[in-house]
């Protein structure tokens, strides 16, 4: 009974919790497989930039019609766009690398957006903004989800092939198709859209933290893609889990408490994870004949 | 391809520095090309250009009726990202994207394609394991066997037997001979002038410029190769604009 009262009773007696859990499946559907990718083309931290590059748009969003979904949502999601498609442009017209140019923009967006929360709204919106609170999911907040999500995977699944391909022989892709760079856009598309789907939940500081950490969890326990996406998928869903969990029981703040819960996972598969996990390693299995 | 491929004076090269410096010549349907000459002479330069990844700085590339897509180009390994997770199944099912596009399955029987061409290289067994635990033979065999699965008409091969043991290297040169047989238009940059002359009907001693093109036995004499070999390999940053891009007789 005390398990059914630590585990299931905070989902069956309260909405604000199933939605909170519907919103993390959600968020760990569409986010995960693009962790995975971010982190196979080595750009996670160029998610993390973006995740930051959205804050000025929905900060604008916010100016104009206070915490209006759809206001917030479409701000964020010009912003993004538009420091992906800049820091592209400038990467390839100038000296400057793409990850140095997302740095930039970033630190530019941030401060931004800060500012703006700032001259409108209270420090309690800035928190709202910066940390999100996904145990205050809406009926439309949570449409807004999952739409995004089923957009994600559709999306994901016609340019999967390209995607694969483009990181591990691009210059065979070149050969074969022109396919390469419009994936790649597209891919940056899906980027933005999981991104402002996090920003809504967990605020835009940790909205890449149920992509990038799943993916980096995957890494450790599988060494085959599609694996690691459904490795990364479901660590995120029960990092969202026991997350809203412990946030209910322990009056955690829910966002920080997810990405604490995928934290931990993520220690446990640095060490005992069975790809180059540490432990495996200082107790290798012998080695085979041939 | 019924008609000829052509170089019409082409330059290709990087940041206006040409790497390959006004090349005319003709690549007739189904020959058998080894393409040799010193590091940096362009041949790696060459064939993008060829296979259209690398856009001339001047003249032309002209294809006749081969589309980018009938051309199978074998980069050098080094352009591979071997810690990706794929295994060497999948990878090697890449050279079906002609018939299997961004979206199409891989059925029965293009599994039984691929497995035909794992088979064709040696790699029987080697279908689940990650293309990053192949040592560098194994490795060069399984990109000749995306190559077969290509099934395209002019194969474009970039230094494909280098770091390779003797046996690897005779069972690959087996595969390039069985191309050529089929009327597949082949290109092949080498380092052996033996295995050339054994095994290469025609060859272009390449120079950054064009030293010789033509039969094997006429090209590779002790002259021309040491004409290859006085090649400066260094950029000029101070060097002039190419006054040959101006004259009219060049211009393609």
């Amino acid at each position: 009974m005390l398990l059914y009262d630590a585990l299931i009773a905070p989902f069956t007696e309260f909405e604000f919790m199933r939605r909170a859990l519907a919103a993390v499946i959600a968020l760990a559907l569409g986010g995960a497989p693009i962790g995975v990718f971010l982190m196979l083309r080595r750009m996670s931290l160029v998610g993390d930039a973006m995740a930051h590059a959205i804050l000025p748009g929905a900060a604008i969003g916010f100016l104009i019609s206070g915490l209006s979904l759809f206001a917030m949502t479409f701000g964020g999601l010009i912003a993004g766009f538009t420091v992906a498609i800049l820091a592209g442009v400038i990467a390839r017209t100038t000296e400057l690398k793409e990850d140095a140019s997302l740095a930039t923009f970033y630190l530019v967006s941030l401060a931004l957006g800060v500012t703006i929360v700032s001259i409108k709204g209270t420090n309690i919106d800035l928190l709202h903004v910066l940390f999100g609170n996904i145990l205050a999911m809406d009926d439309q907040t949570l449409l807004v989800i999952a739409f995004n999500t089923t957009v994600t995977l559709l999306v994901l699944a016609v340019i999967y092939r390209p995607l694969v391909v483009e990181c591990v022989d691009p210059v065979f892709l070149r050969t074969v198709s022109r396919a390469g760079a419009p994936a790649h856009l597209a891919f940056l598309a899906l980027v933005v859209v999981n991104l402002v789907n996090g920003f809504h939940a967990l605020g835009t500081l940790l909205a890449v933290g149920l992509m990038i950490l799943p993916a980096g969890i995957a890494r450790f326990w599988s060494r085959d893609i599609t694996g690691m996406i459904c490795i990364a998928v479901a660590s995120a869903v029960v990092s969202g889990y026991l997350g809203l969990v412990l946030s209910f029981q322990t009056r955690v703040p829910s966002g920080p408490a997810v990405i604490l819960v995928a934290a931990a996972l993520y220690v446990a598969s640095v060490l005992f994870g069975s790809v180059s996990g540490l432990v495996r390693q200082m107790f290798p299995a012998p080695h085979l004949e041939a | 391809m019924t008609a000829p491929l052509q170089f019409r004076d082409v330059t290709l090269g990087y940041d206006r520095h040409p790497a390959v410096h006004h090349l005319s010549g003709e690549v007739a349907p189904g020959a058998l090309i080894a393409v040799v000459g010193p590091n940096g002479a362009g041949k790696s330069t060459l064939f993008r250009g060829l296979v259209g990844i690398l856009k001339p700085l001047s003249g032309v590339i002209e294809r006749g009726d081969l589309d980018i897509r009938d051309i199978a180009y074998l980069p050098q390994t080094a352009d591979i990202d071997r810690s990706f997770p794929i295994s060497v199944f999948d990878f090697v099912g890449t050279g079906l994207w002609r018939s299997t596009g961004f979206l199409g399955g891989i059925g029965k029987s293009a599994q039984d394609k691929i497995a035909r061409a794992l088979a064709s290289v040696g790699l029987n067994g080697f279908e689940n394991r990650n293309i990053g635990t192949l040592s560098g033979g194994q490795m060069q065999r399984m990109l000749f066997a995306r190559v077969l699965l290509q099934d395209a008409r002019m194969i474009v091969l970039d230094e494909p037997f280098n770091a390779i043991d003797t046996k690897t290297s005779a069972d690959l040169l087996a595969l390039v001979r069985r191309w050529h047989s089929e009327k597949r238009t082949v290109l092949a940059a080498l380092h052996d002038m033996d295995l050339v002359r054994a095994n290469f009907p025609e060859t272009l001693l390449l120079a950054r410029g064009k030293v010789a093109w033509g039969a094997t036995p006429e090209v590779l004499t002790a002259e021309n190769l040491l004409e290859a070999r006085r090649m400066c390999e260094a950029f000029d940053d101070s060097a002039a604009p190419c006054v040959a891009d101006n004259m009219p007789s060049r211009a393609a």
